[in-house]
Formats: structure tokens, sequence, C-alpha cells
């Protein structure tokens, strides 16, 4: 059974003061997710991806198309007892203590009280949030608002965790802490599905990505897949070569950066780099490091989206490995 | 603790942390404390005096506070945002909102019951002991309760549809206009034009009729309000406030949360 | 030093001169407002304005607080009786409508028809004399009150003190008898005043209640103004009865009382209710100390 499963939704919103045009948010979309795994739903801003999201969790309804979540379809309110939902941009009651809030949400998913109050410390402790556990959530800093928000996803032990953008507005220290969470419940056998516009983040935690612009879906597949599609190429640092030596290299490099008195070239044939490299010990130059480099998400995400539109399949994304390559 | 209950209670505490609910109720404990003084100003019509001010007291503030807590019931969870939270759990829509009604009906209940009390006080204070006779006025607080069921009521499916102010300047006019249906109705019969006395008709029937509950200057003079009309006034609110409740519902299953 | 943005201002100086003159400003604000209140004064006829004549209309836009509407005319009433009372004047023009109005938002009120019906039938400068209009408010009240039965004995006495028809009086006391809970007297009452000459009794029965049952001191008051008037009156009538027998007896009217109780018809010099001593006036009929405190007008 799929976690989630989604066929040809579509979400169109009517626009203008008469609300007689509209606006369509979600094309078509068709996704599957399987249990256990990290699922990451990549996009631009306003690329449907909260949509998305508020569809599957009943808060927005579909124009056509279905889904179902854990075998059931989206109409089954008591299938939210085995959810967890973490909203974008959070905002929580602002008079309510952080586990006060916390048991309140206990409440709703109809916990006992001893169940209750032992989950909100576990989870204040978890989260790092033991000491503020009598403080009023008005008094939060966005970073604290965003962790009691995860523990309010957690509080009924889900098997599916949703989370809308995760790591905005947090610093470095808190994204990796959400990090750590995330692998930390896949560690436990949960599927997560999230949605970010981070490529880095999604690039560390995913088993499996959707990219979606403009309401649909360009791309979608195993995430080692598609990096291992990347035009493999390794990177020569060189400390302040003289253009002698840049004019004998420049066969070799398909690209030239300068950073400081450093430059970088990108070698992407393999037999071409021990060949570069004898050239440039005989030359004398300052070799500072030599590193592999992947093709990242970023790459296969910008295009994607400059592609035509059209929902990709794993076929495709041989396709487009191979242009890249013919292109360099 | 049912989900319905859960809400409830949440939305209880949340009006009672509303500071000008504070603000309300002294207000009008200070106003029946006044009272006492207003009596002595006219002659022979103390008690009647502290009755009728206690009484439109408690009447007055009541309104207030349902209007202006009943307009965010929805609204504020809405724009702030909360409801996202509340509704990706396992509740249904129904039980928001029928809980968000509850509790502010229990919030009102207590304000009532504290203004009550403060009434007996003023009222012991002035006549230097009180009878079983005095429990009468307690006719009257239950039928202002019942108008401010009604008046939540109508406030809640505001909120559900429209802003706060246009909420409160609809609930108002309602109340208003609830309140004159009778002459509303005579009018009609008096214009002689059918189309207007069977459209006025009409509204009589289908407009909540507030001037059923209006048992203050009866109770004043220590009449007692027949058990039919207690009943029938009962049946009346609950029916009412039911279709409220349940258009109310109907148009949040509709809303969506962008 | 906080300087305000407009440069204007800054020559005015730092923020406690700017909050003196603007406290300052508020003085100016007296010098004015007399003024205008002198103008009004001098237009006052807007005092005499109801607001709204009609406590039919008002009733139906009171929504549901029409016994507290009631409550503050039936205030606005009585300041309005005050006030013309102390000022000495003839007329009481306000006084019906606000009645009516009063009473149209309550008809329940019943101390709104008993003192107000007071109020109406007294002659000025203690009422507004105008005993009609006392009768008509009495029998609303007892229109929308009709077991009220001290209405009825309210509705008797204007018969009786102020239009002098006992004929009508007597037929009301004895309506007012037949209501539940009405005391024995009313039927007495009735009796006395229909027969002939019992007008002393019956009046001072009257008086006699109203003194016990009122809780007002302005109404005590007159109660017991009536009542000693009423006993002096006796007084005088039996005193005169003496006097004459006197000049019938030693053929020369008594200069003074002394005489009378020199010829042992009088024990001692009968004193007045009030503590003063009768006396024997110029025309030889008995008479009030001057410094006696009744006032036998009260009678009339």
């Amino acid at each position: 059974m799929l976690a989630v499963e989604t066929h040809d939704l579509t979400k169109d919103y009517p626009v203008g003061f008469f609300r007689k045009r509209s606006k369509r948010a979600l094309d078509g979309l068709s996704l599957r997710v399987e249990p256990g795994e990290v699922f990451g739903l990549l996009g631009p801003n306003g690329a449907g991806k909260s949509t998305t999201l508020k569809i599957l969790l009943r808060l927005v309804f579909p124009t056509s198309g279905t889904a179902q979540i854990l075998g059931r379809e989206l109409h089954d309110v008591s299938m939210h007892a085995r959810l967890g939902y973490l909203p974008e941009n959070p905002y929580f009651y602002d008079h309510l203590s952080a586990g006060e809030f916390l048991n309140y949400a206990g409440e709703l998913f109809g916990l006992e009280a001893a169940v209750r109050k032992q989950r909100v410390e576990r989870l204040l402790e978890r989260l790092g949030l033991a000491a503020s556990r009598d403080v009023p959530l008005r008094k939060f800093s966005k970073g604290m608002v965003q962790r009691v928000g995860i523990a309010q996803a957690l509080i009924n032990e889900p098997e599916l965790i949703f989370l809308d953008e995760p790591m905005s507005g947090l610093d470095p220290l808190g994204r990796r802490e959400v990090r750590d969470l995330i692998l930390e419940l896949k560690a436990q056998g949960k599927t997560v599905f999230f949605s970010t516009h981070i490529l880095t983040d999604a690039e560390m935690l995913c088993d499996r990505v959707a990219i979606l612009n403009g309401g649909r879906l360009q791309g979608c597949g195993d995430l080692r897949e598609i990096l291992r599609l990347g035009v493999a190429a390794t990177e020569v640092v060189l400390d302040n070569p003289s253009p002698a030596i840049l004019k004998e290299l420049s066969p070799f490099a398909r690209s030239v950066v300068w950073t400081g008195e450093l430059a970088r070239l990108e070698i992407p044939e393999e037999p071409d780099v021990a060949r570069a490299l004898n050239v440039a010990l005989r030359l004398g130059a300052k070799i500072v490091s030599l590193n592999p480099v992947k093709m990242s998400l970023e790459d296969y995400f910008l295009a994607r989206i400059e592609d035509a539109p059209g929902t990709a399949s794993p076929d495709d994304l041989a396709a487009v490995g191979r242009e890249r390559r013919g292109a360099r | 603790m049912s989900r319905v209950a859960s809400v409830a209670l949440h939305t209880f505490k949340e009006s009672v942390r509303e500071r000008v609910l504070y603000n309300l109720i002294a207000f009008a404990l200070l106003l029946i404390g006044a009272a006492i003084l207003f009596g002595s100003i006219s002659v022979g019509v103390e008690e009647i005096i502290l009755i009728n001010l206690g009484l439109s007291s408690i009447s007055v503030f009541g309104l207030l506070m349902a209007i202006f807590i009943g307009i965010g019931l929805v609204s504020k969870e809405i724009e702030r945002r909360t409801i996202y939270s509340i509704l990706s759990k396992p509740v249904y829509r129904a039980e928001f909102i029928i809980g968000k009604y509850l509790g502010l009906l229990l919030t009102l209940a207590i304000n009532t019951a504290i203004m009550t009390a403060g009434f007996y006080v003023a009222l012991f204070y002035q006549k230097r002991s009180l009878s079983l006779d005095d429990l009468v006025v307690l006719e009257a607080v239950y039928f202002i309760l019942l108008q401010l069921a009604l008046v939540v009521g109508l406030a809640l499916l505001f909120s559900c549809i429209s802003t706060p102010i246009l909420s409160a300047v609809f609930t108002f006019c309602l109340y208003i206009i609830g309140n004159l249906l009778n002459d509303i109705r005579w009018f009609g019969q008096e214009t002689g034009s059918a189309l207007v006395e069977k459209g006025t008709a009409v509204l009589y029937y289908l407009l909540p009729n507030f001037s059923n509950f209006n048992a203050s200057a009866q109770v004043a003079h220590g009449e007692s309000i027949p058990p039919y009309l207690l009943l029938a006034n009962s049946l009346y609110a609950l029916l009412y406030v039911g279709i409220l409740l349940s258009a109310s519902i109907l148009i949040f299953e509709e809303r969506e949360f962008r | 030093m906080m300087a305000s943005d407009v440069p204007a201002l800054r020559r005015i100086g730092g923020r406690k001169a700017r909050w003196a003159i603007l406290t300052a400003s508020f003085l100016a604000l007296v010098p004015l407002q007399y003024g205008i209140d002198v103008e009004l004064r001098a237009h006052s006829k807007l005092e005499e304005l109801l607001y709204v004549p009609s406590g039919k209309i008002l009733r139906r836009l009171s929504l549901g607080h029409a016994g507290l509407l009631a409550d503050i005319y039936w205030t606005r009433a009585v300041q309005y009786f005050g006030r013309k009372k102390l000022d000495r004047a003839r007329r009481f023009d306000l006084l019906g409508p606000l009645l009516q109005i009063t009473t149209d938002l309550d008809p329940q009120l019943v101390v709104a028809y008993r003192f107000g019906a007071i109020f109406l039938a007294e002659k000025p400068p203690g009422g507004a004399g105008q005993p009609e209009a006392a009768l008509q408010l009495l029998r609303r009240g007892i229109v929308a009150n009709p077991n009220y039965w001290r209405l009825w004995q309210d509705l008797g006495f204007i018969y009786y003190w102020d239009l002098k028809d006992y004929a009508s009086a007597a037929r009301v006391f004895h309506a007012g008898s037949e209501r539940p809970g009405a005391q024995v007297w009313m039927k007495v009452l009735a009796a006395s005043v229909a027969a002939e000459g019992g007008e002393i009794q019956a009046s001072r029965l009257l008086w006699s209640e109203i003194y016990r049952q009122t809780e007002n001191d302005q109404i005590r008051r007159s109660a017991l103004d009536h009542l000693q008037a009423l006993r002096a009156q006796e007084d005088l009538e039996h005193l005169n009865r003496l006097l004459w027998q006197f000049r019938q007896k030693a053929g020369h009217a008594a200069s003074s009382l002394q005489d009378v109780v020199a010829a042992g018809f009088l024990p001692s010099i009968p004193r007045d209710p009030s503590g003063e001593p009768y006396k024997v006036a110029p025309d030889g009929r008995a008479g009030l100390s001057p410094h006696s405190q009744i006032d036998l007008r009260l009678l009339q």
C-alpha cells in the first residue's frame, strides 16, 4: 500500500473581481510516495507545493482528480489520526503556552491524559523546548515556533508526516536540527513528505523527489538516479596559474572560474584529468586540490524548469543526462 | 474528552483571557451598584429601578460581549491561520463549529452569572434582606441568556461568511430588527398592499424574534413568567440556534483555506 | 530635550512648555462654555422639549428596555416637578405629558400614577392644579392595574378633596372597597362621605391613612399639616360654639379666651396641635395665634 497516491489532481482558483476567470494552481498532478521513504516536493515559489499539501490534508478541495492517503480517500477525516502536519509559516495560539498547546493538540487526537502528558514532555525534551514549556507562544522566536509545530505534528506518533517548508526561516543550527529529526523519523520507519525550495536540504535527505513548476509535474524520481545522471567531472584548483599554464590546460577544461587568486578548472573527461595534471606539474603550477564534481540537484532542477512542460518519467531523465553530456 | 468539548473548553479559555471582558463586567457591576443611588433620586421606585437597570445592564453588556467575541470565532482562526493545525487533525468541521459555539456560550453564561450575583448583592444592600420572591428575576435572566444564545449563533454564522466588522454590523442590525418584528409586521398590515403584507409576514417568521424574550418590566413588578412561555421560548431558541449552527456548518464545510 | 520636527514649534521650547500650553488650552474652554450656557439659557424654551413626545413610539424603540426607560422618565417627571416647585412656578406644562410617557412605557409602574396624580392635583405652587388630568391618569392606571385598590383610593381622594365632588368620591371609594385586598376602612369612608356632614371625619380618616402608608417625606409632611389643620378646624368650631354660649350667658362677646375659662366653659386656654394657644380674633370668633404653624388654607 502506498503512503500517498494522487491521480490527475487539479486545482483551479477563481480569480478576478467577479470570480469569473480561474487560475490553475495545480494541473493533473500524479505521484506516488512509498511507505518508509523521505519524499521531497520541490519547486520555485508559487509552483503549487503548498496547494498539494493542503489538498491532501483536506484544507482545500481539488477541482478534479483523486488522491489516497494510506489507502483511504481524502474525505476520511478519521484517517488524520495517523498523520502529522506542519503548516508553512505556522502560527499557533498566542495565549497558550507550548505545553498547553501540545496538550490541546493531543486532546484533539483523542489521547488519554496520562499518554498526553508523557508525550508532551518527551517531545518538548526532544525538541529542546523543555525550558519553555510554560512560556506563552507569543514570546517564542520563529525557530522555537517551528519546533513547536513539529512537536504538534508528532504528538500522535503518526505513520506519515507532512512538512510544508520545514526549514523556512531557520538559522543553520535550526536547519541541521530539523534535518537530523527527519532522518530520525525515517529510521523509525515513518514516511516523511516535505516540500521545500532549498535544494541542498532535499539533496541531503530525500529518497525520491518530485519537481513542480507552474502547477505541473516537471520531473519525478529516485534522487540517487538523478544525481548519477550528472555529468561527472573533476575539479582542479590551481594557485595563481600564469596565462601560459592556463593556455596549455584549456583544451581539457570545460570551464575556468577564478576565486581570488585561485583558479578552478572543471575537467569533464576522466582521461583528461591525468593529462592535465601532468601538464600542470611540468609547467610548475601550484595544485591546491583535486575533487570529483557531481551534477547537483540544482542543475537537474534548473534543467527541468527550463524544459518544455510535460510530465517526466525515468526514461526522460536518461535523455536529459545524455543531452547535457553531449552539450559539453 | 470528546473533541467538541476540547474545542469548547479551548474557546472558553481563550475568551476568558480577553481583557475587554473584564472591563465590561466591571462596568456592568459598577452600573448595578450605582443603581442604588439612582433609586434615591426618584420617588418610590428604588427596587424597581435596581431591577430594571440591573437587567438592562446584564442584557446590554452580554450583548456586547456576545457580538465582540462571536464575530471573531471563526474568522480569527482563519485569519491567523491557526485553523490549519486544527482541521489537519481528525476533527470534523461540524465538531469545530459546535465546539466554538458552546465555548462562547459557556463564557457568556458564567459572565451573566457573575453579573447576576452582583445584582443580588446590590439588591440585598438596598433591601437589607432577600426573599424567595426575589428569585423571579432569574426568569428574566434566563430569557436574556436565551437571547444571547441566539446572538452568538448569528455572530458565528456571519463569522463564517465575512469579516469581523461586517459580522458585527449584520449581527447588531438583526438584533435590532428582531426586536422590532412586531412593529414591522403591523406596519405591513397597515400599508394595505397585499405584497408588502405578505413580505413582512414572511420576515416576521423568518427572522429571529427577540421581543419574545423581553420580560424585564414584568419581573421588576414581581410577576412571574407563565411556565408555558418559559417552555415555548426555550424551544424556539433551541430550534433557531440549531438552524443557525447547521447553516454555519454547511457553509464551513465548503470553505477552503488557501 | 525632544525637539519638534516643525521649525515653528521648536521656538516654543521643550516638552514641558508644549504640554503646559496644551493644558492651558483646556482652561480657555471655560469662558467659552460659559458664554454658550448664557446664550442657551436665554433661549430656554429648549428645556421644555420632551425629545420624543410619544410614549408608545418610545416603547417600540426601547428594544426590551421599556421598564428602565419608564424609570428614567419617572425620574425626569419628579425632577421637573421638584424644580418647578422650587421656582414657585404657576405652570407645570410638561408634567402631564411626562407622566403619560412614563405610564405608556410601563403601565404597571403604579408609583407614577399615585404620586403623579398628587403632583397634578395640588393647587399651585404645591402642584400643577390640574385635577382633571390627575383623574385621567388614575383612570388609565386602574385600567392597566384593575386590582390595585389603592388607585381607587387615590381617585376617590381627588374627587373628594380637589373637586369637592362627594357623590363621585363615595362611588369610587365604594368601587375600590370591592377590590381584592382592599382595607375595611374604604367601606367606612364610602359610607361617611355619602352621609351628609361626614366631611371632617372622612377627611381625617383619609389623611391618617396617607400619613401611615406613604414613604415619601414630602407627602407625609403634607398629610400631617392637613391633619393638624383639620384638628385645628374642629377645635375652632368647638371654640366658636363655646364663644356663642358665653355671649348668650354673659350678654357680650368675650374679649379673650381667658374670659371663657373664667366663666367655667373651659378648664384652661387650649393649644392648637402646633402648641400655640388659640385666640379670639377682633371679629369675636376663635382663631389661631399669629405664631401658629398651622395653615388653615389647606382646608380650602
